[in-house]
């Protein structure tokens, strides 16, 4: 129909939601991440892309601290959350990641029931105040999910023992059962078949109209499916930023040529 | 020739057929060890095999029966007259085994020749003398009877000990043969090999779950014993125990099942929250400088022998608690043998049981769900609470358990650290006593072993296998209920 639809695809500026400026990482000695200024939109989905080991994920992990939990991982620079410093010393990680949600390359649901799944988040920050409530909520987050119609009928079975496209759809849902700003996936079909992919991409674009996606992906035709905003990453260093059509189909730097095209990664 | 040279030389053939076969195998593959069916070691092993398994098997079946065929054969030939004079066939026949040993030590050791052994009289020879001159003490003079018996006794055990010798180097010998000449290279060494090393793992389980029910078996007849002295129903329900070994015994036994329970349960109230909260610290929030630190530390209490944790309930921990509780503070405690001094002991040496199962069970608790937890914006201790330890109850669970079943059977501290006392009390400073404790005193003592005073430690010690047995079945329900699967 066109012969690029890529260039043609319509994207409004959105207020800048995080900001990174001047973002170093080190893991030991080992320098993760080097200088990476990056400004990521609201209701805008934002994609990662990068030969594996270039950082992606670890930049990813720093916009909820989830870096903390690694003992000799260090973080240097300014990184700002609607105008505020994450990583101020007043900031409470733990609430940080209650507005940064976060789903995860494997699907990781507690041993625990569909609906506990999903009521985890709520319950932990208080958001329900009374059982009904609490039902609302976990059933507005699993239709969010687009997984409600499959599990309806079975809130009380074991999340493990849905399949990994499921699986998946539900660690979403959990993830915006706590009404973040901001939903950070990492690599969230690596897993998955295609045809939980695509449902799960339906998702994504779906998501985009209340939320901020950042999405870490080894596919770049998933990154030119589902982002409006692509980010490469190589060797620690942010490569290039901007529209997707215009990294897919015009990248300035040589390096992201050669990575899109194949030559290198 | 003595059976550790035989098992030497045998083991030397199994050395030799190795190699030889594995010589043989590459030599007609023409030093290609490509075109072997396995790798040229099967080979070797499988001659190894061979040659070990068949003779050893031999060796051990002889080692058994030969004692008994001989046992029965010089018995039969026993003169009437010789078991006139003692009392019994039995009796006479251990004199004949006595004797016969006797003279293999004085033939040992150089205080007689081998012929003068086979041929001595003793109506000439005071055998008595001459054997208890090299150490052997016998109990009466020899009779010519007893003398002629163990001397054909000692020609049938060095006849079938030759014999024997015989019979396992040819099985040997021929296992190697037979071995070397099957190593072709299109013979499939590995799948022999496979095949033996099946058996003897389920040779090694079998050996276990034999002993158990051996073990058991053993607690059954005897119980079985007890039970036709001293009727069940006093034995379970008296709350009396009293044993005086002139008879009349009351040997109920509530007051030593109350104490035991009352004992382990002080035991698991100390053992299972500090255990398990020193798990969750070292797993979940230690550094892992502190962990390598910590760790080994309190595994260390795993290591303390059980004694010395009773000396330390009876010189420490008894007079300590004596003087709040003793009868210059609270005065609710008469002496500083009492259910709390053991119990609290017991507990701190089963902190390392829970601690450490629970850690390693903790760590197996993938980190994607801790990952998922936090990434939702649950603190750690909740992630603790609501995640890491639902996911890791069952083995939790079984830790517990583990650490009861050792407060159940632990015996040394409460004999420290108890007391003696039979009683049914509910006070926690009184002395008291439990099963494992009297099994050992009713054991020790004096008493005839057929009396109902030492056959009720089966009778005791069968109950509290039960017990036990108990707990655990219903420990593997309650862990198949309300098991958590992650993955």
């Amino acid at each position: 129909m066109y012969d690029n639809p890529l260039t043609k695809r319509q994207t409004l500026t959105q207020e800048v939601k995080f900001s990174a400026r001047g973002v170093n990482v080190f893991y030991g000695d080992s320098h993760a991440i080097k200088g990476v200024d990056v400004d990521i939109e609201d209701k805008t989905v934002t994609a990662f892309i990068g030969p594996s080991g270039c950082g992606k994920s670890t930049f990813l992990r720093c916009l909820n601290r989830m870096n903390d939990t690694i003992d000799v991982c260090r973080v240097e620079g300014r990184i700002t959350l609607d105008g505020e410093d994450i990583y101020d010393p007043r900031v409470d990680p733990v609430q940080l990641r209650a507005r940064v949600g976060m789903v995860f390359q494997k699907p990781n649901p507690f041993p625990k029931s569909i609906y506990d799944n999903v009521a985890y988040g709520p319950k932990i920050h208080g958001m329900a105040r009374s059982r009904a409530e609490l039902d609302e909520i976990v059933e507005r987050a699993l239709r969010r999910g687009a997984i409600w119609d499959e599990v309806k009928d079975r809130l009380d079975a074991p999340g493990t023992g849905l399949s990994g496209g499921q699986q998946q759809r539900l660690c979403i849902a959990r993830a915006v059962a706590t009404e973040p700003e901001v939903l950070l996936m990492d690599e969230p079909c690596s897993a998955l078949d295609p045809i939980a992919t695509a449902q799960v991409e339906e998702l994504i674009d779906e998501l985009r109209q209340d939320y901020s996606v950042v999405i870490v992906t080894h596919s770049m035709q998933q990154a030119a499916r589902v982002s409006q905003k692509t980010a490469f990453f190589h060797l620690g260093n942010l490569v290039e930023f901007g529209e997707t059509g215009q990294i897919f189909t015009n990248p300035r730097d040589p390096r992201t040529e050669s990575y899109i095209t194949g030559r290198i990664g | 020739m003595p059976l550790f040279w035989l098992v030497l030389i045998v083991l030397g053939l199994a050395v030799a057929g190795y190699v030889a076969g594995r010589g043989r195998a590459l030599r007609l593959a023409g030093g290609d060890s490509r075109v072997l069916h396995s790798l040229p070691s099967y080979y070797g092993a499988h001659v190894a095999l061979l040659t070990l398994v068949p003779a050893f098997a031999i060796l051990c079946l002889w080692v058994l029966i030969q004692p008994l065929v001989i046992e029965n054969r010089i018995s039969a030939k026993l003169p009437e007259t010789a078991i006139a004079e003692s009392s019994t066939r039995a009796l006479v026949m251990s004199d004949v085994r006595r004797v016969a040993e006797g003279l293999d030590v004085a033939v040992a050791a150089g205080a007689m020749t081998a012929d003068e052994a086979a041929h001595m009289r003793s109506e000439l020879t005071d055998v008595r003398n001459r054997l208890g001159a090299v150490g052997v003490a016998l109990g009466s003079d020899v009779g010519p009877e007893v003398l002629r018996a163990a001397q054909a006794y000692r020609a049938l055990a060095a006849r079938g000990h030759l014999a024997m010798t015989l019979v396992v180097l040819t099985a040997a010998l021929g296992g190697a043969g037979l071995g070397i000449a099957r190593s072709r290279a299109d013979f499939r060494a590995r799948n022999v090999v496979e095949t033996a090393v099946r058996y003897l793992l389920i040779f090694a389980a079998t050996v276990a779950i034999l002993t158990t029910i051996g073990i058991v078996l053993s607690l059954v007849f005897n119980t079985i014993e007890f039970f036709k002295l001293y009727p069940a129903r006093d034995f379970f329900f008296g709350t009396t125990w009293a044993p005086s070994f002139g008879g009349g015994s009351e040997l109920g036994i509530l007051p030593l099942l109350w104490g035991t329970f009352y004992i382990s349960l002080i035991a698991l109230a100390v053992a299972v929250p500090i255990g398990l909260f020193a798990a969750v610290y070292l797993s979940e929030y230690a550094s892992g400088h502190t962990r390598a630190i910590a760790k080994p530390l309190i595994e260390v209490l795993a290591g303390i022998p059980t004694i010395v944790y009773g000396l330390f309930a009876l010189l420490t921990v008894g007079p300590l608690l004596i003087r709040v509780f003793g009868a210059d503070g609270v005065g609710i405690m008469q002496a500083g043998t009492a259910v709390m001094t053991a119990g609290l002991v017991m507990g701190i040496m089963l902190i390392p049981f829970v601690s450490s199962l629970s850690d390693d069970i903790i760590n197996a608790v993938p980190q994607s769900m801790r990952d998922g937890s936090l990434g939702l914006g649950a603190t750690r201790s909740e992630t603790v609470k609501q995640v890491v330890l639902p996911a890791a109850l069952p083995g939790i669970v079984g830790a517990i358990l583990l650490a009861a079943s050792r407060a159940i059977g632990e015996t040394m501290i409460v004999v420290l650290g108890a007391g003696a006392a039979a009683r049914l009390s509910m006070n926690p400073f009184d002395a008291m006593t439990t099963v494992t404790a009297k099994i050992v005193s009713q054991l020790t003592g004096d008493a005839d072993f057929a009396s109902p005073e030492a056959l009720v430690a089966f009778a005791l010690g069968m109950t509290l296998f039960v017990i036990t047995l108990g707990l655990n079945v219903f420990a593997l329900y309650i862990v198949r209920k309300y098991r958590e699967q992650y993955e």
